[in-house]
């Protein structure tokens, strides 16, 4: 065994322990802020076996995109809402635990005997290296993969839509809120001033 | 082309010389460039601090500190001794864990990414594939370490100061990552040694510079507001929020922070030198000028006087830059937060975008001269 594979061997140990560990962490956790700083523990762990899999292209991009963007979100989303709220229980919790538990299970087994039943050449070295992964990535991109890559810019361009149209809203002030009783508020809807109706042509308007 | 000086083979085989087997020598040689960029880059931060007492007295006509050492060259040791032994308080209610977790994750990616800083031809830890996206990937870790740092303290300001940091870093990157992107696009690479090697040949007019005068303001100000340099400060603006997410940070751990935050400046400076100022290049083209004195390439004395010129000049560079950065935090005044915002979101990413358009049209348009 030369220095290379050793390395190699107890790197990919210590990233399945901070994988597994993570992930359990994030699960298990009651504490949704510790959750959210593990799972950043997660992707970065994950980076790093995709480095171990010579895919740094996807490791660099995994950091960026899962760390970097996804992660940091969450945790500003949990830190701007902070919302403290006891855990009340939920009659017959039990069947959407269990339905959580069945879908879990499900795809666990599907991913289980999908690595099973999967054909890997498990060749120490793989016969074709690529030496630039970001030239294939993207000839693939534009080639075989052209209808995935398209299809997800235009789902990521319709949560940008949705996104402008959720931080476009008036929101009021609070002691405005107190003076008008009259806005319905449950727990999903966010302060906002109502809504003119737009009319064309003759609007009772308070210049009159 | 010449490989230039080959360090590692060198001292392997010298190594060998002295009896070891290859697999030992390999491993001796593993550590040292990594040892050595940890030892230049805390060095160079020493330096930074130094010469912001210094630049900082001059601007407000002053002497700054002159006891410790010649001309005060000691002070940042002194600061760094002083932090070392302070005492390291954890406030009560904090979250201990996060509290200590903070400053290590802001400062682990800013050492890594000078894995791709190179200082020559052959000087640099790894010339990786993806280069200079690593870079971006790893700065993207950091506010991840102000939100830990800012929640865990238990206080309103550093709370602010971790959102306040987070949002300005998430802002920055993304025009900073297309003013990166339109250098990869010239230079139909991502590696830091592929960059430079495409600007050179023509000296000091073969620069970036030239190409990207729109990219290379932009890149400037998001790599300015990425290290929190003060027209962009908000995180910390002492004014408003006490010092932001550092506030219950003492001894060490602020330490940390300090350290991490002049590495990035530092870090950058080298960034910018290498993506637009032609990296280790002479301003005039030392082959050329070699051609014409008539000594060969491979001359051994001549390979040394060009890596040695090669580190003095990106650190020259580097270190101009710096000092641009360090004039402008004491002469320019703080932009408030929905400026900053307004400037990353409104203007610098329409432009940097337009930069990127254009880039890409000159060098379908221009082969010659944008890389085609």
């Amino acid at each position: 065994m030369t220095l290379a594979e050793g390395v190699q061997i107890v790197s990919f140990g210590i990233l399945a322990v901070m994988v597994l560990g993570s992930a359990l962490g994030v699960v298990l956790l009651t504490n949704i802020v510790y959750s959210a700083f593990l799972l950043g523990g997660v992707f970065i762990s994950i980076a790093g076996l995709y480095v171990l899999l010579n895919a740094e292209f996807v490791a660099a991009a995994q950091v960026l995109i899962y760390v970097g963007a996804v992660n940091v979100l969450i945790l500003f989303a949990i830190m701007l809402v902070n919302k403290r709220e006891d855990f009340s229980s939920i009659p017959r919790r039990w069947i959407r635990q269990g339905a959580t538990g069945i879908v879990c299970f499900g795809l666990f087994a599907l991913l289980g005997t999908m690595i099973l039943i999967t054909p890997w050449s498990l060749a120490p070295t793989s016969s074709a290296v690529i030496e630039n992964s970001i030239v294939e990535i993207g000839k693939h991109f534009f080639s075989d993969f052209l209808l995935p890559f398209e299809l997800a810019s235009v789902l990521l361009l319709m949560a940008m839509v949705g996104a402008i149209i959720l931080a476009r809203r008036d929101i009021i002030p609070e002691v405005a809120i107190a003076k008008e009783r009259e806005i319905v508020s449950t727990s999903l809807t966010l302060p906002e001033r109502p809504r003119e109706i737009a009319s064309i042509g003759s609007s009772p308007t308070k210049e009159q | 082309m010449n490989s230039g000086i080959d360090l590692q083979g060198s001292l392997i085989d010298t190594l060998k010389d002295f009896g070891l087997p290859p697999g030992v020598a390999k491993a001796i040689w593993l550590p040292l460039p990594m040892l050595l960029m940890i030892i230049g880059a805390t060095v160079g931060v020493l330096v930074v601090v130094w010469l912001e007492r210094k630049i900082s007295a001059a601007a407000q006509q002053r002497i700054g500190p002159e006891f410790t050492g010649p001309l005060g060259v000691l002070q940042p040791v002194a600061d760094g001794m002083k932090l070392v032994f302070k005492e390291d308080v954890v406030p009560a209610r904090s979250d201990r864990w996060l509290f200590t977790l903070g400053p290590i994750v802001v400062v682990i990616p800013v050492f890594l990414s000078y894995l791709i800083v190179p200082f020559g031809q052959n000087l640099v830890i790894t010339d990786l594939n993806v280069g200079i996206f690593l870079w971006i990937a790893l700065s993207s870790i950091a506010p991840i370490g102000l939100l830990m740092s800012g929640y865990a303290s238990n206080n309103k300001y550093s709370l602010l100061g971790g959102l306040r940091a987070a949002a300005q870093s998430i802002s920055y990157e993304i025009p900073l990552a297309f003013s990166v992107l339109a250098i990869a696009m010239m230079s139909n690479s991502l590696s830091t040694i592929d960059i430079v090697e495409q600007q050179s040949g023509y000296g000091i007019l073969g620069w970036n510079l030239w190409r990207q005068p729109v990219g290379f303001i932009i890149f400037w100000i998001a790599a300015l507001a990425e290290c929190e340099r003060l027209p962009f400060d908000l995180p910390e603006a002492e004014e408003e929020l006490v010092a932001g997410y550092q506030t219950e940070y003492a001894g060490m751990k602020f330490g940390l922070f300090y350290l991490g935050s002049y590495v990035n400046l530092v870090l950058s400076a080298l960034i910018f030198a290498i993506l637009y100022l032609g990296g280790w290049e002479f301003p005039i083209p030392l082959e050329r000028l070699a051609g014409w004195l008539g000594v060969s390439e491979t001359t051994p004395w001549l390979q040394i006087v060009t890596a040695s010129l090669g580190i003095v000049m990106t650190l020259l560079k580097a270190y101009f830059l710096v000092f641009i950065a360090i004039l402008l935090r004491w002469t320019v005044p703080r932009v408030r937060i929905d400026q900053l915002l307004n400037l990353g979101w409104k203007f610098l990413l329409p432009v940097s975008l337009a930069n990127l358009l254009i880039t890409a049209a000159l060098k379908l348009a221009f082969p010659v001269a944008f890389g085609g």
